[in-house]
């Protein structure tokens, strides 16, 4: 048996204190409170014990004593919310420019893509200190992505991208758990986190063996599909441009306005027929079945690298993408961002929905 | 069941033993039968609520399931139920004013209704099964078989086919390859079709039982303006299945029928 | 015939079997705390610890817990407490009754099955689609029970509205009524709907339709949605009759009126509205959106506040009171102390920042056993002893049964307070084997259970003794105040031989002579 062992998780990401700052103080709160009634409850229980020589006195109550305690810990509880509430804002939102890395988990093991296509199983590895972003999918039932040392945990779903997002501030090895019963090796199903310094990423980056980017293989699977027969950039395409796509938001036959995020491009592969760019038929057939989860997760990032050209004078259809934002009505602008003039992508919008 | 009270006082033969009038026994009974149907309102509500997520997502292929319905034998069985309605509430009525002979023949009238509601359910069902209508891959032949199930049912077999006949009546195109996807989309409004008109008809067949019972009560001459609980307690079920009719039917038959016409 | 149908009877009934599953889902807790005594998962294979916690789960909360306090004190003892002979719809509680055993039935089948390991929860997709157990018997059993639930409440809902004695308005009755009444708001309105959501993945299992399944065109979080929408209130099924008991007995033992009748009435109905709109803080990380994840937390702190308001209360009613430490008042003191620590913990799971870490860890594991356990079952031991009397005319042996109560406190303790350290460290729920650094707070927590387990037998043996030894209770041991106690014990048949007319206010302890000998 291991007698030294902890009894408080490591802080190992930017968030940890401060999710450890509420527990805290939760802590506290919960020890006055239940000190106070159980220290109360004993003390009445003596001092008031059953004593032949004088009885109960009858009090009806006091609406303001009523009052009092109901307000104060309506009180404290609305702090709490707003701490939680701000603490969970934050944790819900990746930054721009986070490193972005896909997750899928399947029964029962994680694995895990690099953009610069490292692949690893069950193994994570991310830099110190920087911005690092998780999408996952699930490749069968419902899986959960959880790292007690960066307080971090998301459920993973199938059919849909969800995402998380840490950053890393101490060197070191750590518990990467499935938090969500998801059958007989549920527990199994655990990994590690690895954090290292910027130049050991490097060069574990280096390491591996060459496969190609992670983009340069959706460009692969996106020629081998057939995908260019349609979706080209001049005017007789009968598919629409995706050049820029990512991120921008998309009209739909229907005068629907979407964000063309990671959910988008997945639903658009498997289920074309549910979201048809205004403009354009409904012609494309559905690849449920034909391509892999790892393969829509290399078109996604392929896509995302898809940088927009100039318009030519011959290219008398516009791209899609660019309506402009004055006629974008109300949509959810989770932390979409404008792409810079290079075109680098602009940051994830929220693939969640209530 | 009444028991034979052998006290002094001037009991009525269906006073049961926890109440002390039959006045309270009749308000008491009412009242529970309300709270009854409202945890019936909560259990189809359930399945409502997942009926309208779905419908809002699939919205194409719920217009493409609901016109390969029926409506005309829908609208019919409408009428149907809420004759028997009116029949259920007139026995009520007889009850209430001691006509023996009206109450028993309004019960038969309503439950000669209630079949035949039930009789054209199950033509529908039949007629689903026929055309490979039928979700989930144990029943029939498999769920929307390309070509029609059967060589009989020309126009009736092939919901991709329908939406794209369709599209073109409104100047529009499909293209096969999306009226593909929208039909096969169509098993999920078939689910709810059969999960909904499935439970509706359940509680269809468990009334009919209710309404036995009622109509031997009501033969021995039971029933009178003294006494008439059961007889309103069964009006209350069965107009409670009547309107969970009233909501289904417009929301599985009628889905952007206007748009497209009848 | 009729003679079946007595409320007394049923509550009997109901107490051998709900007896029988608390100690069957209490044998699954003792194998799975053995079980985790070593991290490496050597006493059962994963498949089979797996159905030892699912079916722990199921019966624990379906079969045990909703009907205990309800089906057992609640049959017997509200028609007398509102004065009068039996339920509204005696014929409907038989029914009740049967309706139990039909889905216990279905249960023990699951079982001689080989149980099923869904987990009590039965997330989709991996319930619809990805395992083999016995699902589609153990969802009938859960439905059937269900309706026994709704029956249930039903017939006490109509009771207290329609049946009361002359004189005995809402601001008379007992607090124990409304509790019941409050949860039983919550049995009809909530159980439907875990009926046919149970209704939905039977049929999604057996005809492989997509309703959950995302492979079929599904959606698993409509699952999420539909089910905590009655398993959220489910809880305050189980406890706000528990809460009743404690009413009944902190006036009793302190010989008070409870202090702020009123506000303790209302708070029953509070939790029972809000604990229907906070279902969702079950799935903050399951992938709602952030705005509803704000809604659900923000209703959650005041669904607390109703709770916090009771113990308040309880515990000024103690205040210049006159105190007996009798067996159900040492739970009572138990609960009040055990119940705001299991409470509170449920504010830390509905602080959003914090609930990712927590979440499906075992500190909610912890939390939902302070307040299922060192709440709701201690409140439901407290009314047994309390009432035992009263129902079968015997008084049970004190010192047995305080020492019984120190036993299980003490174990209680041990066993699941170790449990919210190993939750923030990180340890998941449902593993069968975990990290080596968790092993001690494991062993600790097992040694917990091992007197606990002891603690949860002493009743057992001793209640039976009582019956053929135990000391003749008269009608009133307690000198409380309420109609159970102005009757003989245990009542007769139709509980009063007249039907009182009540006139005082519940409570009354100052009215009374007091009856210690005055020198």
């Amino acid at each position: 048996m291991q007698l030294n062992f902890p009894i408080f998780p490591e802080q190992a990401s930017s968030m940890a204190g401060k999710v450890d700052a509420l527990y805290l103080f939760l802590v506290l709160i919960t020890t006055f409170f239940s000190l106070l009634i159980a220290i109360l409850v004993v003390f009445f229980a003596i001092k008031y014990r059953r004593r032949p020589d004088r009885q109960a006195e009858q009090i009806h109550g006091s609406t303001l004593l009523e009052i009092v305690w109901t307000v104060i810990p309506l009180g404290i509880s609305m702090v709490i919310f707003v701490w939680g509430a701000l603490l969970y804002y934050h944790m819900e939102r990746a930054p721009a420019n986070a490193l972005e890395i896909y997750g899928t988990g399947k029964q029962w093991m994680w694995k895990f893509q690099h953009p610069g296509g490292q692949r690893e199983i069950n193994t994570l590895h991310v830099p110190i200190g920087r911005d690092v972003k998780v999408t996952l999918i699930s490749q069968d039932v419902i899986h959960s992505f959880f790292v007690p040392a960066f307080r971090v945990k998301q459920d993973v779903l199938p059919n849909r991208y969800v995402f998380t997002w840490f950053r890393a501030t101490e060197p070191g090895t750590y518990h990467l758990f499935c938090s969500q019963y998801c059958g007989t090796k549920h527990s199994g199903m655990v990994g590690q986190v690895v954090v290292m310094t910027p130049e050991d990423y490097a060069n574990w980056l280096a390491s591996g063996k060459a496969e190609g980017s992670l983009a340069s293989l959706g460009e692969k699977a996106f020629q081998q599909y057939g995908c260019t027969t349609c979706h080209r950039p001049d005017s007789g395409a009968r598919g629409p441009n995706l050049e820029g796509l990512y991120g921008r938001p998309v009209r739909l036959v229907d005068n629907r306005v979407v964000v063309a995020d990671d959910n988008y491009i997945r639903e658009s592969i498997l289920e074309p027929n549910a979201k048809v760019v205004s403009g354009f038929q409904s012609i494309m057939p559905t690849f449920k079945g034909v391509v892999s989860e790892d393969e829509i997760i290399a078109i996604t990032e392929y896509i995302k690298h898809l940088a927009p050209q100039e318009a030519n004078p011959l290219n008398n259809r516009t791209t899609p993408t660019q309506i402009r934002d004055s006629e974008v009505p109300n949509i959810q602008q989770d932390n979409r961002q404008e792409p810079n003039q290079q075109g680098t992508r602009p940051a994830n919008p929220s693939g969640k929905k209530p | 069941m009444s028991t034979s009270q052998t006290t002094t006082t001037d009991h009525h033969p269906a006073l049961a033993h926890q109440f002390d009038s039959m006045e309270q026994q009749q308000d008491a009974s009412t009242f529970g039968m309300w709270v009854f149907l409202l945890t019936e309102i909560m259990m189809f509500g359930g399945l409502f609520t997942a009926y309208l997520i779905y419908r809002i997502k699939y919205y194409p292929a719920f217009v493409a399931g609901s016109t390969s319905i029926s409506v005309s034998w829908g609208f019919a069985n409408t009428l149907v139920l809420i004759g028997s309605s009116f029949t259920m509430a007139m026995a009520v009525w007889a009850a209430q004013t001691g006509r023996r002979k009206s109450q028993v023949w309004f019960l038969i009238g309503t439950m000669i209704l209630g079949s035949a509601f039930l009789g054209v359910k199950a033509k529908e069902y039949y007629d689903k099964w026929d055309e490979c209508h039928i979700p989930g891959h144990i029943i029939g032949k498999g769920f929307n078989t390309w070509g029609g199930c059967s060589a009989t049912n020309k126009g009736l077999g092939n919901i991709a086919q329908e939406i794209i006949e369709r599209a073109e009546k409104d100047h529009q195109e499909i293209s096969p390859v999306a009226a593909q996807q929208t039909a096969q989309q169509t098993e999920i409004f078939f689910s709810f079709y059969f999960a909904m008109t499935g439970l509706h008809a359940f509680h269809m067949i468990i009334g009919l039982g209710l309404l036995t019972w009622l109509l031997l009560r009501a033969r021995r001459g039971e029933f009178n303006s003294e006494y008439y609980t059961p007889m309103e307690l069964g009006g209350l079920y069965w107009h409670f299945v009547d309107i969970v009719w009233i909501f289904l039917f417009p929301l599985l038959y009628l889905i952007s029928r206007h748009a497209h016409g009848i | 015939m009729a003679a079946d149908e007595r409320h007394k009877r049923i509550a009997i009934l109901y107490l051998l079997s709900i007896t029988v599953f608390f100690f069957i889902g209490g044998l699954f807790a003792a194998l799975i705390r053995l079980h985790l005594l070593t991290p490496n998962g050597e006493l059962f294979q994963a498949d089979t610890y797996n159905r030892l916690f699912t079916m722990h789960g199921v019966n624990m909360i379906f079969f045990f817990l909703i009907p205990s306090v309800p089906a057992v004190i609640g049959n017997f003892l509200i028609p007398i407490m509102v004065g009068t002979k039996d339920l509204a719809f005696p014929k409907i509680n038989l029914l009740s009754w049967y309706l139990y055993i039909g889905g216990a039935t279905f249960s023990v089948i699951a079982m001689l099955k080989g149980g099923v390991d869904t987990g009590w929860t039965f997330y989709a997709p991996l319930s619809t689609g990805y395992l083999r157990s016995p699902v589609i018997v153990m969802a009938v059993g859960i439905l059937i029970v269900g309706f026994s639930s709704i029956f249930t409440g039903l017939n006490f809902i109509v009771t207290v509205h329609r049946m009361r004695a002359p004189g005995m308005t809402w601001g008379r009755l007992p607090l124990f009524v409304w509790a019941n009444y409050a949860a039983s708001l919550i049995m009809i309105l909530g159980t439907p709907v875990i009926a046919i959501t149970l209704i939905l993945v039977a049929l999604e299992r057996g005809f492989h339709i997509g309703i959950f399944d995302p492979k079929l065109g599904g959606d698993p979080v409509l699952f999420q949605h539909m089910f905590w929408f009655y398993s959220h209130p489910a809880v305050y099924i189980m406890i706000l009759p528990g809460m009743g008991v404690i009413s009944e007995i902190v006036t009793c033992f302190s010989r008070k009126r409870v202090f702020g009748y009123g506000f303790v009435a209302f708070s029953s109905i509070a939790i029972a509205v809000f604990g229907f709109v906070v279902w969702a803080h079950h799935m903050f990380v399951a992938g709602i959106s952030v705005y509803s994840a704000l809604v659900f937390s923000l209703l959650s702190y005041a669904v607390a506040i109703p709770s916090a308001v009771k113990i308040f209360n309880w515990t000024a009613t103690m205040y210049k009171g006159s105190i007996e430490m009798s067996t159900p008042m040492l739970y009572a003191m138990a609960f009040m102390g055990l119940f705001t620590i299991g409470g509170l913990t449920g504010i830390f799971l509905a602080a959003l920042g914090l609930d990712i870490h927590i979440h499906d860890t075992y500190f909610v594991i912890a939390h939902f056993h302070y307040v299922m356990v060192g709440g709701m079952v201690t409140a439901y031991l407290g009314g047994l002893h309390f009432w035992w009397p009263k129902m079968t005319g015997r008084m049970y042996p004190e010192a047995p049964a305080k020492l019984a109560a120190l036993i299980t406190f003490i174990g209680f303790n041990l066993t699941f307070f170790p449990q919210f350290i190993l939750g923030y460290m990180g340890m998941p729920r449902r593993y069968w084997a975990y990290p080596p650094e968790f092993q001690v707070l494991n062993v600790l927590s097992s040694a917990g259970a091992s007197v606990l387990a002891v603690g949860f037998m002493l009743p057992l043996l001793y209640f039976l003794w009582s019956l053929k030894y135990g000391e003749i209770a008269g009608d009133n041991p307690w000198k409380a105040t309420g109609l159970e106690w102005e009757t003989t014990s245990p009542p007769p048949t139709h509980n009063f031989h007249e039907i009182p007319i009540v006139t005082k206010d519940p409570y009354a302890y100052g009215e009374e002579e007091e009856v210690t000998v005055v020198h």
